[in-house]
C-alpha cells in the first residue's frame, strides 16, 4: 500500500487545490501558490520517513521500484515542482495580460496547480521499471505539460510553441509504444528486470528487430531529455512556452526522462552481445548533443532560446555520464550534477521571469545594465551563469568535474576533448550576459522590485549552488548508492 | 584558526562588508593591510631548520575522492604569499577614485586576491586549480567596465583563453589523478609526491605532462599561448594589471613547478626539454622583438612581461637547484617591478591620457619624482644589479650553463638568446624612459602635477623589497633553497 503513497498524496494535493479554488471567491490567487508549495514540502519531509520507502514487494514489485536512487530522484522533482510553484505570483501579470477570464485572477490557480499533477506523473515515472508503468506515468506528466505550454492562450508564440509541443510529443510517444511493442513483440516481456534473461534466450536472428525497438525507444528519450536527435523542439518551446512552465520542463522533465534512459541502459549493457553496440550509439549521440547544444547557443540572443541550447548542452553533458555507466561513480555524478542544474537553472529562469516583466522581453539586451538596476538580481544571475558555465566554487563546476572524471575513468577520450572545446564555448555563451549586466549601461535608470518571495527563492538556490560547489560531501554521500 | 586560512578569508570578508554597503575603499584596504602584516609574519615565522610544509591545516570535503581543503605552506609559497599581500596592498592604495560601481570594482580586485592567495598555500592540487579560478570572472568584469582603449574585445580574449587553458589543466588534474593506484588516489600534493618518490606511481606519461604544460603555460602566457596578456593588461586598470601580471600569472609557474617539476620523472623533463626550449626561444627572441615594435608604454609592458616569463620557464627548463632557485627569485622579481611598471603606467595614463610614445616627451620636466621612480623601475626590469632580478637572472644563466652537458646545442643556443634578450629588453625600456621623459616637452604637458604621495608611498613600498632581495638574494633564496628536492 505505501509503494505509491507519495505519489498520490502529490495528486490528492492538486485535488484539493483545485477545489479549494473552486470553492472560495478571493481574487488574490496567490495563496493556492504557498498552499501547494506547502503541501508539496510536507511530501517532501514525508519522504524522508523510514516507513514511506520500504523495499518492494508483493504485487507490485514487478512494476515500481523503491530503491534510494529513485527516491532521490523523486525528492529531486518535488523540490523542483516546490520553485516552479512559488513562480507563479510573480508570473500573474502575464497570465492576466493573456489569459481571457471573466472575472480577474481566473487561471492563475490552474496555472499554479497543473505543474504538481505533472510532479506526479514524474514521480511515478521515476520509480517505474516496467514498459507500461513507464509509459502511462510519462503520458500524465507530458499531458499536463501540453496545458501548460499552450497556457497563455491569446499569445501567438505561446501558441505556437504549444502546437510543435503537442504534435512533436505525440510523434515521439508514437515512437515510444512503437518501440515497446517491437521490445514485447521479440522478447515476450515488458519488464526491465525480466529483459536480459529474456534477450539471452533469443535466437541470433532476432537480435535486429529487437535493436529497432530499443533505438525506437532512444528516440523517444531523446525527445523527453532534450538530446539528439529529437532536439530541435526544444529551442522554440522553450522561446514561447511561459517561463515557469521551460523551468519545469528543462529541470524536472529532463530529470525523469534521463532517469528512465539511466534504467533502460543498465538493463541493456548487462547483455554482452548488445553492449558495444548500445555504448557506441550512446557516445555518438552524447557527442552531437554537445556539438549542437553548444555551437547553436553561441549566436543567440534571445535568453530564454539560449537557455534552451543550454539545456540541450546540459543534456550532453550528462549523456557523458551515462556513457561512462560502467563506473561506479557515474550515477552519483549524475544525481549530483542535477541537483546543482536545478539549483542554477531555476535561478536562471527566476531572474528572467522578474526582468522580463519588468523590461517587457527576454533578450540578453533587456539585461543591460541589471547590476546599477538590481544589484541582487544582477548578482544571482551572475552566479547562476558561473555555475552553468563550471567555475569553481559553485555546483556546476563540482558536477562537470565528476562527470569528466568518469569520462576520463571509462576511457572516454574523444568525449572529454569535445567536452574541452564545448566548455570553452559555453564561457563566450553564458558570459554574453555577464556583460550586458555589468558591462553595458542601462536604458532606464528606475531600480526593479523584487518581491518577497523572489528574495527568498533567490537565498535559497543561491546557497545551494555555493553549498553544492563548496561542500559537495552531504549530497555525494546520499548519492553513493550502488 | 589556521593564518593561511585567514590570509583567504580577509579580502572575502571585506567583500562581503562592502557588498552590504560599506566604505569600500577603506574596508579593501584594511583587509590588504592586515594581509600583508599577517604574512610578513607568517614570512618572518618559518622554521628554516625544520623546513617542509609549515602552518598545516586540513578540513575533509570529499573524502571518498580523496579531495580535503588542505592548506600549508613551505618557503616558495611565503615568498609567493609575500609578493601577494605586497602587491594586492600596492594595487588597492594606488587605484584612483572610481566614479561608476566603487564597490565592485573593489570587490572584483579582493575577490582576485583571495583566489591568488588560496591558490598558492592550497596543498590539494583541485583546491590549487579552484583558487585561481576565482580571478576568471572579477578580471572580466574589471577589464570590461574600467578598462580601456578596446576594452571589450580584450576582456573577451582573456576570459576565453584564461577559461580554456584553466579546462585543460583541469583535464590534466583529472587523468593524473586517474593515473595514480586506485587504493591510493588522492589530491593531496604530499602524499602525491611521496607516491612519485617512492615508485608506487608510475608518472612518466607524456600526455598528461604535456597537459599540464599547455594548461599552466596559458596561465603564464607560454609562447605561443601567450596573445591573450598584452591587450588584456593594456585595457585593465592599473590595479587589474598588477595583480594580474604581477601576482596571477606566477600561479602557471607555481603550479609547474609543484606539481609538474616534482611529480614528473627525469625521463619526461629530457623528453620535453627541446620542445620547452623552443618555446622559450619564441619567448624571449620572439616576443622581445614583438615588444621593441610597440609604440605605446602599456603594450611595452603587457609584451615585456610575457617576455620575461620566458627567463623563467629558463629556470625550470635547467631541471637543476640553481635554475629553479634562480626562477624563484625571478618570479618575486618580476611580479613586484611589473607591478610597479603597470602602477606608474596608470599614473601617467590618469595625468596625459595617452600612452603614445609620439605624443609624450619631456615629462621628467614637469613630474620629476614620476620620471624618477620610473627610472628605478626600467631599471629593475633591465636587470640591473642591485635590483632582484639582476638576481634571479643570472641565477637562471648559471643553472641553464650548469645543464648544458646534458642537454646540448639547443640549450646553448636558448641561453645565447636569453642574453641576447637582455640587451633587447634594455633597449626597449630605455627607449620607452627616453620616449616619454626627456627630450622636448610639449606645451600641454607643461602643468602636469606631480605624482601623489599615496601612489609614490605604494610602489615604493614594492620598490624596496625588490631592492632588499637584490643587494641581499639570500632574504628570498634561504627560504626557497631547500624545498625543491633533487
Amino acid at each position: 500500500m505505501n509503494t505509491l503513497l507519495l505519489e498520490f498524496s502529490v495528486v490528492a494535493l492538486g485535488v484539493l487545490l483545485l477545489l479549494v479554488d473552486a470553492f472560495n471567491d478571493r481574487t488574490n490567487k496567490n495563496y493556492i501558490s504557498y498552499f501547494g508549495a506547502l503541501g508539496l514540502a510536507g511530501v517532501l519531509a514525508l519522504s524522508f520517513l523510514p516507513q514511506i520507502n520500504p523495499l518492494a514487494d508483493g504485487p507490485t514489485a514487478a512494476f515500481i521500484s523503491i530503491d534510494p536512487g529513485s527516491t532521490f530522484f523523486v525528492r529531486f522533482l518535488l523540490i523542483a515542482t516546490i520553485i516552479v510553484v512559488l513562480m507563479t505570483p510573480s508570473f500573474v501579470p502575464v497570465l492576466e495580460r493573456y489569459v481571457p477570464a471573466e472575472r480577474k485572477g481566473g487561471g492563475v490557480a490552474e496555472f499554479a496547480i497543473l505543474p504538481i499533477f505533472s510532479c506526479a506523473g514524474l514521480m511515478w515515472m521515476v520509480r517505474s521499471v516496467d514498459f507500461i508503468m513507464i509509459f502511462v506515468a510519462l503520458e500524465l506528466a507530458t499531458i499536463t505539460l501540453y496545458i501548460l505550454v499552450t497556457y497563455l492562450r491569446q499569445n501567438q508564440s505561446s501558441l505556437e510553441a504549444g502546437t510543435k509541443y503537442l504534435i512533436l510529443g505525440a510523434l515521439s510517444t508514437g515512437f515510444l509504444v512503437y518501440g515497446i511493442s517491437w521490445i514485447f513483440g521479440v522478447t515476450g516481456t515488458t519488464n526491465l528486470a525480466l529483459l536480459p534473461q529474456a534477450i539471452a534466450s533469443l535466437p541470433s536472428n532476432a537480435l535486429l528487430p529487437l535493436l529497432f525497438g530499443i533505438a525506437l525507444i532512444f528516440v523517444a528519450l531523446s525527445f523527453k531529455i532534450a538530446a539528439f536527435p529529437f532536439q530541435f523542439w526544444v529551442p522554440d518551446v522553450y522561446q514561447g512556452a511561459p517561463t515557469p512552465v521551460t523551468a519545469y520542463l528543462s529541470v524536472a522533465s529532463k530529470a525523469a526522462g534521463f532517469v528512465v534512459l539511466i534504467r533502460l541502459v543498465l538493463v541493456l549493457l548487462q547483455v554482452p552481445v548488445l553492449a558495444p553496440k548500445i555504448m557506441a550509439v550512446i557516445v555518438l549521440l552524447t557527442a552531437l548533443t554537445l556539438i549542437f547544444g553548444n555551437f547553436s547557443a553561441l549566436p543567440q540572443t534571445n535568453l530564454k532560446r539560449l537557455l534552451g541550447y543550454s539545456s540541450i548542452a546540459h543534456a550532453g553533458y550528462l549523456l557523458m555520464g551515462v556513457a561512462s555507466i560502467g563506473s561506479l561513480m557515474a550515477i552519483p555524478a549524475i544525481g549530483f550534477y542535477f541537483a546543482g542544474y536545478l539549483a542554477m537553472t531555476l535561478l536562471a529562469f527566476l531572474v528572467l521571469l522578474v526582468v522580463a516583466e519588468n523590461t517587457g522581453g527576454d533578450e540578453i539586451s533587456r539585461f543591460n545594465g541589471l547590476s546599477k538596476r538590481s544589484p541582487l538580481l544582477a548578482g544571482a544571475m551572475l552566479l547562476s551563469m558561473a555555475s552553468l558555465a563550471g567555475i569553481p566554487f559553485t555546483a556546476g563546476f563540482i558536477g562537470k568535474l565528476l562527470i569528466f572524471y568518469v569520462a576520463i575513468k571509462e576511457g572516454h577520450f574523444g568525449l572529454v576533448v569535445l567536452g574541452c572545446v564545448t566548455v570553452a564555448s559555453g564561457f563566450y555563451y553564458y558570459f554574453k550576459v555577464v556583460r550586458a549586466m555589468y558591462w553595458q549601461q542601462p536604458t532606464e535608470s528606475t531600480a526593479i522590485p523584487v518581491s518577497l518571495t523572489v528574495k527568498l527563492l533567490i537565498a535559497l538556490l543561491g546557497a545551494g549552488i555555493l553549498a553544492l560547489g563548496i561542500y559537495p560531501a552531504p549530497v555525494l554521500a546520499a548519492l553513493a548508492l550502488r | 584558526m589556521s593564518p593561511l586560512l585567514l590570509l583567504i578569508l580577509l579580502p572575502l570578508f571585506a567583500s562581503l562588508f562592502i557588498a552590504v554597503g560599506a566604505n569600500a575603499r577603506r574596508a579593501a584596504l584594511g583587509a590588504a593591510f592586515l594581509n600583508l602584516i599577517l604574512s610578513i609574519f607568517l614570512f618572518a615565522r618559518y622554521d628554516l631548520h625544520a623546513g617542509g610544509w609549515q602552518f598545516v591545516s586540513e578540513w575533509h570535503v570529499v573524502p571518498r575522492l580523496g579531495i580535503n581543503l588542505i592548506l600549508g605552506a613551505d618557503g616558495l609559497t611565503l615568498s609567493m604569499l609575500l609578493l601577494s599581500t605586497l602587491v594586492t596592498f600596492s594595487a588597492l592604495w594606488v587605484a584612483p577614485k572610481i566614479e561608476k560601481q566603487e564597490g565592485l570594482y573593489y570587490i572584483a580586485l579582493l575577490f582576485i586576491s583571495a583566489g591568488v592567495i588560496g591558490a598558492f598555500s592550497s596543498l590539494d592540487v583541485l583546491f590549487l586549480y579552484s583558487f585561481h579560478e576565482l580571478a576568471l570572472i572579477p578580471t572580466f568584469l574589471l577589464i570590461g567596465i574600467w578598462g580601456s582603449g578596446d576594452r571589450q574585445a580584450a576582456a573577451w580574449k582573456a576570459t576565453i583563453y584564461l577559461g580554456t587553458g584553466s579546462f585543460v589543466l583541469l583535464i590534466g588534474l583529472l587523468a593524473l589523478y586517474i593515473s595514480m593506484p586506485a587504493d591510493v588516489r588522492t589530491f593531496d600534493l604530499r602524499q602525491m609526491t611521496d607516491l612519485a618518490a617512492n615508485g608506487h606511481w608510475n608518472t612518466s606519461s607524456p600526455v598528461i605532462y604535456l597537459l599540464l604544460l599547455i594548461g599552466f603555460g596559458t596561465l603564464v602566457s607560454l609562447f605561443p599561448f601567450h596573445s591573450w596578456a598584452p591587450p588584456a593588461y593594456a585595457s585593465a586598470p592599473a590595479p587589474a594589471a598588477m595583480l594580474h601580471a604581477g601576482v596571477l600569472k606566477k600561479f602557471g609557474l607555481y603550479g609547474l613547478i609543484r606539481i609538474a617539476l616534482t611529480l614528473f620523472p627525469p625521463a619526461v623533463h629530457e623528453f620535453f626539454n627541446p620542445l620547452l626550449l623552443i618555446l622559450i626561444i619564441g619567448n624571449i627572441g620572439y616576443i622581445g622583438y614583438v615588444t621593441v615594435a610597440q609604440k605605446r608604454l602599456d603594450w611595452t609592458i603587457g609584451y615585456s612581461s610575457v617576455m620575461h616569463m620566458g627567463y623563467i620557464f629558463l629556470g625550470l627548463a635547467a631541471y637543476n637547484l640553481l635554475g629553479l632557485n634562480g626562477a624563484a627569485i625571478l618570479m618575486f622579481a618580476h611580479g613586484l617591478s611589473v607591478a610597479a611598471a603597470f602602477a606608474l603606467c596608470g599614473e601617467i595614463r590618469q595625468r596625459t591620457g595617452t600612452l603614445d610614445y609620439a605624443e609624450l616627451g619631456g615629462l621628467a620636466k614637469s613630474v620629476p619624482v614620476l620620471g624618477l621612480l620610473f627610472g628605478f623601475v626600467a631599471m629593475a626590469s633591465v636587470g640591473l644589479p642591485g635590483f632582484a632580478n639582476f638576481a634571479g637572472e643570472i641565477l637562471v644563466f648559471f643553472g641553464a650553463t650548469a645543464a648544458l652537458p646534458s642537454t646540448g646545442y639547443l640549450m646553448m643556443i636558448t641561453i645565447i638568446i636569453g642574453v641576447w634578450g637582455v640587451v633587447i629588453s634594455a633597449i626597449y625600456m630605455l627607449r620607452a624612459y627616453r620616449n616619454i621623459f626627456w627630450g622636448p616637452i610639449a606645451a600641454r604637458w607643461e602643468s602636469l602635477t606631480d605624482i601623489s604621495p599615496t601612489a609614490l608611498y605604494s610602489v615604493v613600498l614594492l620598490l624596496i623589497p625588490l631592492m632588499i632581495a637584490g643587494f641581499y638574494p639570500q632574504f628570498i633564496l634561504k627560504m626557497v633553497a631547500t624545498l625543491i628536492p633533487q
